[in-house]
């Protein structure tokens, strides 16, 4: 299941990444939000009552695109250039 | 040696830069992004075909020329990409790249960071498959994705009608345009419209061709909910007393933009009101000086005006910074500048009659509807806190947290601003501004300083 | 001319002393009218980290403290809301044996009062509060502190004592003070002129000037902590913290945001305080050290305040040795919010009984008149 649609800039190389665990690949080109969205439905759980959320705003503004990389650090899905290899790990939120 | 910096590479900061380098100076450019061109004119990843006539259409030459015009001062300038400046404190900017955190030393400050969607939430509006229209433009442009495999596109502006073009023209599918503004809006502006008429044409052809190509175009329509379980699954809109339903996975609204104005905000510019924006901005005088002096404004940053406007303005407030340093410049260039923004402030004039804002968006606005997507704050909350006598913005952020979360009111601040107005029976202006603070931006735990 | 409005009760400043006076001297059938120049719990009462501590108090605020502690107890019947406030327990950092000695020092001074307080050594530390980083070598701990929000609950004062009675005036500022033998005359910023034999100066960090204009001279200076919230994170801390010899003191809130302070911001106008880049990456940098959970979390606020702080870091509370009728209760250096309904009680009861029941006297501003007297008439 996929969110985006890939509708062009098809013929590009496939670059593997891992999302929750999970082997997955986007193309180079990619940013995270892409990569996720083209192969899985959010990017994370919202704060307060764990909604699926998957951006909104793709400009850095809405901070709504936060996801975990695997050396701790914590990025902006849409900011974020799709590097092989990279661990991907979705904050499942919380219900208050 | 006067040290300039610039803060944002779009239109008006590339065109600031080009002019200060011009004259001689060496310019820092600083802008978050990885790549030069702002939002309208975003680049697409360097291994992406495209040519430029695809990701930009009518604008293909405007943009290659702000990219080339970058690309080529990079050596004359000192242009740091991929670094956020995320406070402003005595002559320094406080810059955050790659985890580390630096400062960068100004003697003069230009600011042109630009713009926003400005966004009337919808119920629903959180769920996965809704963004605001230049999102979807930016998985179009710059990520050659669709938002959704059937999208639907809606609020109101020219680039409502723009991006719902480009996605059909790039072989998505499209399933309607939900326009708020009533049809006649449109006519009755049509004179104001005129000032610009490039800018006209291309926004009657884009909304042609959509009815050309049998994609419906509905005015006066109103989103009322967005429902799915996961995922967007249908669009609720509302015309006239009629509601109808759309099954899609995508949507994507906006009401026209906002101003970012948290730098100018912290470095202490004056701000009024403006009616036009219905917001309140950064104050400058003609060329472009904010009343702090050695700060000066260009660009969407301080009142939307499109990027013609931004790359005029970049030039005009540069030009003014030179002439403050006692540097000669071309003072008729000066004018003419001032003169072409003015028939651009005229015609946005026509835009916003054309577009109207939806005054009536708060009073339709339900309790339940979560306004505040970062802290999930409903309209009926703030709603409540407005009852209990607060009505300025900030003494009604620290009270239900509206406004309070990592995107710092970008998202929820102007709706928040028209529901205390309604609630409070006042006009908008008098209902504050959401005042900006430190960090611009989240900035990570852990930071290592920049020596 | 306009009407002069009379009353039992003037009281400037509208932060959590002079509302929650307003408040007790309603309930205790006083008129009372509060000006406050902007809204009320606005400035250092609205913008303070929000701990509600008597644990590290100097001695001489205890009987205070422990008071306050009481009238916290019920805070939903004091103020009718409960404030996000909770018991959550105060959880103060050595971070050296000399540090750890004097943690001990104080809970034995402080022994009398019944606080509840328990020193932890490393490994007991480690055990209750594995949180906490290596770098702490004990702790002391007084369960009944806690903390709450001081956005919610110093307005909520305000608006107590305007339900109680009491006129609460906004946006409005004291120009002009006269005393004709009998009583003050206020004038204010709208316009109005009242009339009170009682004046309350509760203004915060600008009462020095108030207490200026009768002819009390006091050092106070500025202080303007650095403060810092996070995003929302997954609730780890179970207890407010604090450090010994100062440092990040940080508590979390039900909500997941983590607030931090330390270190000093500056003064952007005499009304406004900004953090300050340094303060605000010194925090950034360090806190990960003491509470190592919050690495990879992001910052998303910074603020600051302006707070009061006389030399000794003590407040002023009492009657005005100049001008008869004139209380003081200002200069609470940082450390107001917790202890301040009970102060405004205190000033209630100067009032109505013509003593507090809490002693006040080290707080007396008598304390700065022999100092002026010997360096001549200095201005602070």
């Amino acid at each position: 299941m996929a969110l985006f649609k890939r509708l062009t800039e098809l013929d590009r190389p496939s670059v593997p990444f891992t999302l929750d665990g999970q082997a997955v690949s986007g193309l180079a080109g990619d940013t995270l939000l892409t990569a996720v969205l083209t192969c899985a439905e959010h990017l994370r759980g919202s704060d307060f009552s764990a909604q699926a959320r998957a951006g909104f705003c793709l400009m850095g503004a809405c901070q709504d695109c936060w996801v975990r990389l695997g050396d701790g650090r914590r990025v902006r899905a849409c900011a974020t250039p799709l590097e092989a290899g990279m661990q991907v790990e979705r904050d499942p939120g919380r219900r208050s | 040696m006067s040290a300039v910096v610039i803060v944002g590479a779009g239109p008006a900061g590339i065109r600031a830069a080009q002019t200060l380098a011009a004259h001689g100076l060496r310019p820092c450019l600083v802008d978050e992004a990885q790549q030069g061109g702002g939002q309208v004119y975003r680049r697409a990843p360097g291994n992406f075909q495209r040519p430029a006539n695809q990701l930009y259409g009518f604008e293909a030459r405007k943009a290659q020329a702000v990219h080339q015009t970058l690309d080529a001062m990079s050596a004359q300038i000192d242009y740091r990409p991929d670094t956020l400046v995320w406070n402003a404190e005595d002559g320094h900017l406080h810059t955050l790249s790659q985890q580390r955190v630096g400062t960068v030393q100004y003697d003069r400050l230009l600011i042109a960071t630009g713009a926003t969607d400005r966004i009337l939430p919808v119920p629903g509006w959180t769920l996965p498959g809704v963004y605001s229209l230049g999102a979807a433009q930016i998985a179009l442009k710059a990520q050659g994705c669709a938002i959704g495999e059937q999208v639907v596109f809606a609020g109101s502006g020219p680039l409502l009608y723009l991006v719902a073009y480009q996605y059909a023209k790039a072989g998505a599918r499209v399933l309607a345009v939900l326009d708020s503004s009533p049809f006649g809006a449109q006519v009755a502006a049509l004179p104001r419209l005129l000032l610009q008429p490039a800018t006209l044409a291309k926004g009657l052809y884009y909304r042609a061709w959509l009815t050309a190509h049998g994609i419906a175009v509905h005015q006066g329509a109103t989103l009322v909910e967005v429902v799915g379980e996961q995922k967007v699954e249908a669009v609720h809109w509302q015309r006239a007393g009629s509601r109808h339903s759309l099954a899609c996975d995508g949507l994507a609204f906006a009401h026209a933009l906002r101003s970012e104005t948290q730098l100018a905000d912290l470095l202490g510019c004056q701000f009024s009101w403006s009616p036009l924006n219905r917001a309140w901005l950064p104050s400058r005088d003609q060329a472009g000086r904010s009343s702090v002096p050695g700060v000066y404004l260009a660009g969407d940053g301080a009142g939307i005006m499109g990027a013609d406007a931004a790359e005029m303005a970049g030039e005009r407030a540069a030009l003014a910074l030179l002439e403050d340093m006692g540097i000669t410049i071309d003072r008729v260039r000066g004018t003419q500048l001032e003169r072409q923004l003015a028939r651009i402030q005229g015609f946005r004039a026509g835009l916003e009659a054309a577009f109207p804002f939806p005054e009536q968006w708060a009073s339709q606005a339900p309790d339940d509807l979560m306004l505040c997507r970062c802290e999930e704050i409903s309209v009926g909350e703030v709603r409540q806190v407005v009852a209990q006598g607060h009505t300025d913005i900030n003494r009604v952020k620290a009270h239900c947290r509206v406004g309070m979360g990592r995107c710092q009111g970008r998202m929820c601040g102007s709706a928040a601003v028209e529901i205390i107005a309604q609630a409070a029976a006042c006009p908008p202006q008098q209902v504050g501004r959401l005042r900006a603070q430190a960090p611009i931006k989240p900035l990570p735990f852990g930071v290592e300083v920049q020596p | 001319m306009s009407r002069v409005a009379e009353t039992d009760v003037i009281i400037i400043g509208g932060g959590i002393v002079g509302a929650s006076a307003a408040l007790m001297l309603a309930l205790r059938g006083q008129r009372v009218v509060l000006l406050e120049r902007d809204f009320c719990g606005s400035r250092s009462s609205g913008v303070n980290y929000g701990g509600v501590r008597r644990q590290g108090r100097s001695l001489v605020q205890l009987p205070l403290s422990q008071r306050a502690h009481e009238l916290w107890s019920d805070l939903p019947g004091l103020i009718g809301i409960d404030g996000e406030y909770v018991r959550s327990g105060h959880l103060k950092l050595a971070r050296s044996d000399a540090d750890m000695a004097k943690l001990q020092a104080w809970a034995d001074a402080a022994a009398d009062f019944d606080l509840g307080v328990e020193l932890l050594d490393h490994g007991q530390l480690r055990q209750r509060f594995a949180w906490v980083g290596d770098v702490a070598v004990g702790a002391s701990l007084c369960s009944g502190d806690g903390h709450a929000n001081p956005r919610l609950v110093s307005p909520a004062f305000a608006a107590a004592a305007r339900r109680a009675g009491a006129r609460i005036v906004e946006q409005v500022q004291a120009l002009a003070f006269d005393h004709d033998g009998q009583a003050f005359e206020v004038s204010c910023s709208n316009g109005e002129r009242l009339r009170a034999p009682w004046l309350l100066n509760c203004a915060g960090a600008w009462a020095n000037h108030i207490a200026e204009q009768f002819g009390e001279h006091v050092p106070m200076t500025s202080g303007h902590p650095a403060m810092l919230v996070t995003e929302p994170l997954p609730v780890v801390m179970d207890v407010s913290t604090g450090v010994e010899g100062g440092g990040i003191y940080a508590r979390q809130v039900a909500r997941g945001n983590c607030v931090l302070g330390g270190g000093q911001g500056f003064a952007l106008d005499p009304l406004r305080a900004r953090p300050g880049q340094l303060a605000t990456l010194d925090i950034l940098r360090n806190a990960v050290e003491l509470y190592p959970f919050l690495h990879g979390a992001q910052a998303i606020r910074t603020w600051s305040g302006t707070e009061g702080y006389l030399p000794d870091r003590e407040p002023v509370i009492g009657h005005s040795q100049a001008q008869p009728g004139l209380i003081h209760a200002f200069g609470f250096a940082g450390a107001g919010f917790q202890i301040g309904p009970a102060v405004g009680e205190a000033l209630s009861q100067l009032i109505v009984e013509g003593r507090s029941r809490a002693p006040i006297d080290a707080f007396s501003i008598q304390r700065f008149s022999p100092l002026e007297l010997h360096k001549g008439r200095s201005l602070s």
